[in-house]
């Protein structure tokens, strides 16, 4: 403890460059232990972009590749499920809902998303937070539509504003549906998921739009007006896919074997979850990156640690010689450096930790807004204090090369004081 | 005897050449002892000796009646702690302490010096103080100040007062003068006289300044009394 005390003293000595050394490695463990963080976060986050569905129903295809168009709205449907085996799907005893799902046109680069109401009330975001409209209305009128925030905000869409669909998901299409055009009825609240990216219209309307065309063109010489649509059968006859919800978590496999076996049409029922952690780990590569960078700053920091310490050892031989003659062994010197590697790294984790506190309080509400990830501000987890340990570990086997030197010169130069 | 060295022989490496010799040399408890001798003549090795730091390569070198060779490097540190007060030549003081963190210092690693230190007052504050107070230091204005802050002769009564704290039996001083003027290495030499004899202890007070030997009991010169030194003039 006597030492210790010393080592303490010692630093508030030199309070001026161990502040700095300090700050060094309290950058860095923000930096690793932020984007630790940020990284879990953005995990749960991405696994959160659906929550609240039990099975993703659509044709016959890969699991990422279903999430991908349905819930990501990335690539197209190899097929499409017809309205029929979508009515005897949800006919099913295990289903308690479920929502359409029409993917196919756009707008200016958005994608358009057929569906119904139940949409809002049905689909969940993380962690079971229920979609929010900011502005407006859902859609009430056949050519109403909900536009996400995102949309709203980079095409400066107001309530009320008309807008043109056009057939595919190309960005310029010259196919569009301009014999009728849509109103922005509602402007969604930012979700940080593809929602804020799409356009919502009714399954309705989606037909409407697609009266008079045939294979992806116009039929030639027939036009059907955006008033005479109003007056036919609307009724879909094929959708993309569907969100499905059951009754009991435990029918889950009972619905899905039901769905992958369905006779009359090739269908699949992927679980959202599974298939998305699947996705997770093709994209994850870069959050490990990211993580190996971080521990390269903190490596970095814990050298400015050994750097301070070393070049300060040859002008404090005659301290060591000093504390050898009133009694202090070797292992005494090596203690006191180590004493203040530990006491530097420590307060370096400290003060990290509080900034990054600091920075979760201020930035979280900004983070949320702007990009969608709600970063929850609790205790460490495990993973984190496993890192936090490291880092300390680490501080004290760098401390420890420093001091090894220090025993060493203090051995050498025994109470002769040499500067 | 406080010192009794026989037949001493040291050298930095076994196949090195001898730089201290020493057939025999005693002191008696509280003797003041002025040990003289030009620039390589083995001053700063025979105190290394004595303190313990180093150890003899053939001989005996007793402190207190133990043979220090005897004694793990350990066992020695111990003893250096508990037995024997240093003063260097200048900047003695760590420059992170207060003065009388200072002065206390050495009982932070010797139980037996702060037992005694307790034992002459109410705590060791209370004795650093009364130390200081000896050696005309223990001023409010002083406790404030930076020790770094303090002329050289204040920082070396802050240096003598801690090679006095908890009462050692030997006190070695090497050459704590040097850096003082002549009317100030006098009467600091008359401080450590007054302070060994109020609690016993032996000076051993290394110097090659001749003026200062009249003061002490007795000189030791290492030109004549190391045997390694002269064989090696005579070579």
């Amino acid at each position: 403890m006597a030492i210790l005390s010393l080592a303490w003293q010692s630093l508030r000595n030199r309070r001026s460059t161990a502040s700095l050394t300090v700050i060094s490695i309290a950058l860095s463990v923000t930096l690793l232990v932020g984007v630790e963080r940020l990284r879990t976060e953005a995990r749960a986050s991405f696994a959160n972009t659906l929550s609240g569905t039990d099975l993703i129903v659509g044709a016959r295809s890969g699991p990422v590749q279903l999430l991908l168009y349905t819930v990501f709205r990335i690539g197209d449907a190899t097929n499409n499920m017809s309205w029929q085996s979508y009515q005897d799907i949800i006919a099913h005893p295990r289903v308690a809902w479920s929502v359409p799902i029409s993917l196919g046109d756009s707008h200016r680069g958005f994608r358009v998303l057929g569906t119904t109401s139940d949409y809002f009330d049905r689909y969940r975001y993380a962690r079971d937070r229920q979609l929010a409209v900011a502005e407006g209305q859902r859609f009430a009128d056949l050519y109403d539509a909900v536009i996400g925030a995102e949309v709203a905000e980079q095409l400066g869409y107001r309530l009320d504003d008309s807008i043109v669909i056009a057939h595919g998901a190309s960005d310029v299409s010259f196919a569009r549906h301009d014999d009728k055009p849509f109103r922005v009825a509602g402007i969604l609240a930012r979700t940080g998921t593809p929602v804020d990216r799409t356009v919502h219209v009714s399954l309705e309307a989606i037909e409407a739009i697609h009266v008079d065309w045939q294979s992806g063109a116009p039929m030639p010489g027939i036009s059907i007006s955006a008033e005479q649509a109003r007056t036919m059968d609307l009724t879909p006859k094929v959708i993309t896919g569907a969100l499905v919800g059951l009754k009991s978590k435990v029918a889950t496999f009972q619905v899905q074997r039901f769905v992958n076996e369905y006779p009359q049409e090739p269908l699949s029922a992927i679980l959202p979850g599974v298939a998305l952690s699947q996705l997770w780990d093709l994209i994850g590569i870069a959050e490990n990156a990211l993580l190996i960078v971080s521990i390269f700053v903190v490596v970095v920091g814990l050298f400015g640690m050994l750097t301070a310490l070393l070049t300060s050892l040859n002008e404090r031989r005659r301290e060591m010689a000093i504390l050898r003659s009133v009694g202090a062994r070797p292992g005494h010197v090596f203690a006191l450096i180590m004493g203040e590697a530990g006491f530097l790294t420590l307060l370096g984790a400290l003060l990290g930790l509080s900034l990054l506190y600091i920075l979760l309080l201020t930035g979280q509400p900004l983070i949320e807004s702007r990009f969608g990830i709600f970063i929850a501000i609790g205790g460490l987890s495990g993973h984190e204090l496993i890192l936090l340990g490291a880092v300390v570990s680490a501080g004290f086997l760098v401390g420890s090369i420093p001091s090894y030197r220090a025993y060493r010169l203090s051995l050498a130069d025994g109470l002769s004081v040499r500067v | 005897m406080v010192i009794d060295i026989s037949d001493l022989e040291f050298r930095w490496q076994t196949d090195a050449p001898t730089v201290l010799s020493i057939e025999a040399l005693g002191v008696e408890a509280g003797e003041c002892l002025f040990i003289k001798g030009p620039s390589g003549s083995g001053k700063s090795t025979l105190l290394s000796l004595l303190a313990g730091v180093t150890t003899a390569a053939a001989g005996t070198v007793r402190v207190m009646d133990q043979a220090l060779e005897s004694f793990s490097s350990v066992q020695r540190d111990h003893f250096r702690a508990d037995h024997i007060g240093y003063i260097f030549q200048m900047f003695n003081l760590l420059p992170y302490l207060s003065m009388l963190e200072n002065v206390m210092l050495p009982c932070r690693f010797s139980a037996r010096r702060r037992a005694q230190a307790l034992a002459r007052g109410h705590g060791l504050e209370a004795e650093a103080r009364r130390l200081l107070q000896h050696l005309d230091m223990d001023h409010a204005e002083l406790h404030q100040r930076a020790v770094t802050t303090l002329s050289v002769g204040q920082q070396q009564r802050v240096a003598a007062a801690r090679a006095l704290m908890g009462s050692p039996e030997l006190l070695i001083a090497d050459e704590p003068t040097s850096a003082l003027d002549a009317d100030r290495r006098v009467s600091f030499i008359q401080l450590l006289f007054d302070e060994c004899r109020e609690v016993g202890a032996t000076l051993l007070f290394v110097s090659h300044d001749a003026a200062l030997e009249h003061l002490f009991d007795r000189t030791v010169d290492l030109a004549v009394t190391n045997k390694a030194l002269s064989d090696r003039v005579e070579a």
